[in-house]
């Protein structure tokens, strides 16, 4: 009986382009990586995940590829026959429909801009994403609005996250503790607004989550460092 | 004549000193810098990003641009104007073709990645160390990659095969330059160049060196990628 | 994408801090190398907060201009390179690299920081080039203030090459420094409505009103002024924002001088 030669890296080990993570073919490679014959490869920088026998690669970088149902907060860059063009940060850009704006009725000949600007910026719901990578968004349910004031930062979008938390355990953590609204989008866009000093500590903990997410005790050491910015 | 002993008394198969760095421009999406001697190479990735104008969009697939500039203080000499040139439009190609293979841009659609490359300083083996930078500028930008990709420039001078010319060998008169890029799991060669006069077996014996000297700034790249995320790991 | 609106920005600024916590008139941390490429004649990297850069000198041997058949030349030529923004594309430099490069040109220029007159080998027929090159590599605001600091310290960083006649043999260099006589620094002033602020991020530069670029000598005098911006500015403004220019100045040079 020929015995199958098997070899794995350790979970949460990381890998680069190209480098061997595991070796036998009981291993089924998922996202992220790739099967050479014998051996299952990295197809990107990243965190090996192994579960059982699936091995995944967890992206540590990279841009935000849009998927459905994400709560997204983009840029109002024109303003088209029947809807509007969204930046959301990316490749590629969403079309907001006329009849996904919102639920009350717009009238055939209306100005589009009272509704929408150039340059206004909104929280939306991507609600349809093509092979071809069009994609519409909605701002029809609650939650969904043109933000006003506050700022907006660059996150990385895989932290996006461990920047919510479970439950939104952590951006509720932070909200608490500096008194400032947030809204984070899955495309790696946090918006904030509060009073400037509130705002400040906002985003250095953001950026120590970002910097921080894999080692343990996050929830502890962020409330640590509010609760030390408070005083 | 015989080459003895090199100008800079390496040995004939030794690289130069060598150095990698990984997110050093904090504006790209992915960036590296990559020295080996007195050449220094920083790259930057900006992108999957929209691609503008839209008549070049391609809904098959991404595609990937290259922008190689030596600053006009780098070079040996005088100054050098800054701007493209005949030389730097056939690096950009050259650049591109060494990196292509490994880059999996069906995932990009419409989309463009751009790699700049900018070299502050330089003592030849320019467009090699502008690859082995790139392609750690492309991981780091979390881009879907097969393989990274390294690269050396290996030569001839008189009568020797050396690796790693610097740029009194690259200038010789009677010497050979042969830079060439490999893809590090398969051991395929994706650049190759030759200026000079060589055999088919000096070919193949700087083939079999530069495997082996980019598997040593292979190891530097792989680090390089680590150490950029150790922290984020915890040790 | 990085965005703050107007309002956010001046309350901000009411509170009397930037986005980033900086006091108004407080810049960001700098790093000032020297040496940093030994293929120029003289070069720099800076690092103000994370915006990067490198300025370069080379020397050549050319003919005088018609007007100055005594004295060497000079040529600042600046680059916003692609790998430092997103915004910034290829090709030549634009209105942005372009006066940026004049207003540096201009502070040392006017300041005579270079003995002009020592650069002269035979008069009518050869003098001495300075050819000042930056070269952006990470652009986060600040970069006016940025390249005129860096190109000082390139040129304090200067040394002659070997030359015959009119040849230059650029692989020996000499001891003998390019003939400093003046250190001056240019301190970029921003107003937002009735705010005066230097260094502004990104995200704030896109809200200023107008600006102005003071270059300011170690004597305290001004050898060099630039407005940029559309609003206006009253002569009570000038003043408060060249007074600002006194203050950090010296602060400033600190940096180059070490």
């Amino acid at each position: 009986m020929k015995t199958e030669q098997t070899s794995i890296v350790e979970d949460k080990t990381i890998a680069v382009p190209g480098e061997v993570i595991a070796q036998g073919m009981g291993f089924i490679p998922s996202t992220g990586t790739y099967r050479e014959n014998e051996n299952i490869h990295a197809a990107r920088l990243g965190v090996v995940s192994v579960d059982g026998k699936v091995i995944k690669l967890i992206p540590l970088s990279g841009t935000y590829l849009p998927k459905l149902n994400d709560r997204i907060i983009g840029k109002i860059i024109d303003v088209l026959m029947t809807g509007w063009r969204i930046e959301l940060r990316g490749p590629y850009s969403a079309v907001m429909p006329l009849k996904e704006a919102t639920s009350s009725f717009v009238p055939r000949n209306a100005d589009l801009t009272q509704y929408f600007a150039l340059g206004d910026w909104v929280v939306g719901k991507i609600v349809n994403v093509t092979s071809q990578k069009l994609i519409d968004v909605s701002m029809k349910a609650p939650g969904l609005h043109k933000l006003k004031g506050g700022q907006v930062i660059e996150v990385n979008a895989q932290k996006v996250p461990r920047i919510i938390g479970k439950e939104g355990s952590m951006i509720s953590l932070i909200r608490e503790a500096t008194g400032c609204n947030m809204i984070v989008g899955q495309n790696g866009l946090v918006w904030l607004d509060g009073e400037p000093q509130a705002q400040l500590h906002a985003v250095e903990a953001i950026r120590k989550i970002e910097d921080e997410a894999h080692l343990p005790g996050l929830t502890e050491r962020i409330t640590a460092f509010l609760q030390g910015k408070s005083e | 004549m015989a080459y003895e002993k090199r100008f800079d008394e390496r040995g004939f198969d030794e690289l130069r000193p060598i150095e990698a760095k990984v997110g050093v421009v904090k504006n790209a999406s992915g960036s590296a810098l990559f020295k080996i001697g007195k050449t220094v190479a920083i790259a930057a990735v900006y992108g999957p990003r929209e691609l503008h104008p839209k008549f070049l969009q391609n809904p098959q697939t991404g595609i990937l641009r290259i922008n190689y500039n030596m600053m006009p203080f780098s070079g040996h000499g005088e100054r050098v104007r800054p701007g493209g040139s005949r030389r730097s439009k056939e690096i950009n190609m050259v650049i591109q073709n060494a990196l292509l293979p490994v880059i999996n841009l069906k995932e990009y659609p419409n989309a463009v990645v751009d790699v700049y490359v900018e070299l502050p300083q330089t003592d030849a083996g320019t467009r090699c160390a502008a690859i082995v930078a790139a392609a750690m500028a492309l991981a780091d930008a979390g881009v879907m990659m097969k393989d990274l990709v390294s690269a050396v420039a290996v030569g001839k001078v008189e009568d020797k095969i050396v690796v790693d010319l610097i740029y009194e060998e690259d200038s010789y008169e009677h010497g050979s330059d042969v830079p060439i890029a490999i893809l590090p799991n398969s051991g395929k060669v994706s650049l190759l160049q030759m200026d000079g006069d060589i055999t088919p077996e000096d070919l193949q014996l700087m083939i079999a060196k530069a495997k082996i000297a980019c598997q040593k700034i292979y190891d530097v790249q792989k680090a390089a990628l680590k150490e950029r995320f150790k922290k984020t790991q915890g040790d | 994408m990085t965005h703050t609106t107007r309002e956010n920005l001046l309350a901000s600024f009411k509170a009397g801090v930037h986005l980033d916590g900086r006091k108004l008139t407080e810049y960001r941390s700098i790093t000032v190398r020297k040496s940093v490429t030994r293929s120029a004649e003289g070069s720099a990297h800076i690092l103000l907060g994370e915006t990067e850069l490198y300025v370069g000198v080379k020397l050549g041997i050319e003919k005088p201009y018609p007007d100055t058949p005594e004295q060497g030349n000079l040529m600042v030529n600046a680059e916003l390179r692609p790998i430092s923004c997103e915004k910034f594309e290829v090709g030549p430099p634009g209105d942005e690299a372009v006066e940026l490069a004049r207003v540096v040109d201009r502070g040392i220029r006017e300041s005579h920081a270079i003995d002009t007159h020592a650069l002269c080998i035979t008069p009518r027929e050869a003098v001495w080039s300075v050819m000042i090159d930056v070269c952006t590599v990470n652009a986060t605001g600040g970069l006016i203030d940025a390249s005129g600091l860096a190109a000082l310290a390139a040129l304090l960083d200067t040394t002659f090459p070997k030359n015959t006649d009119t040849i230059v043999h650029y692989e020996e260099r000499t001891d003998k420094a390019l003939p400093i006589d003046s250190y001056p620094v240019p301190v970029t002033v921003y107003k937002f409505g009735e705010y005066l602020v230097v260094d502004p991020l990104p995200e704030e530069e896109e809200h200023a009103d107008a600006r102005l670029t003071i270059a300011m000598t170690e004597r305290n005098t001004i050898c060099a002024l630039q407005k940029g911006g559309v609003s206006p500015l009253t002569a009570d403004e000038i003043l408060a924002m060249i007074d600002i220019a006194l203050k950090r100045a010296p602060e400033l040079r600190k940096h180059v001088l070490r």
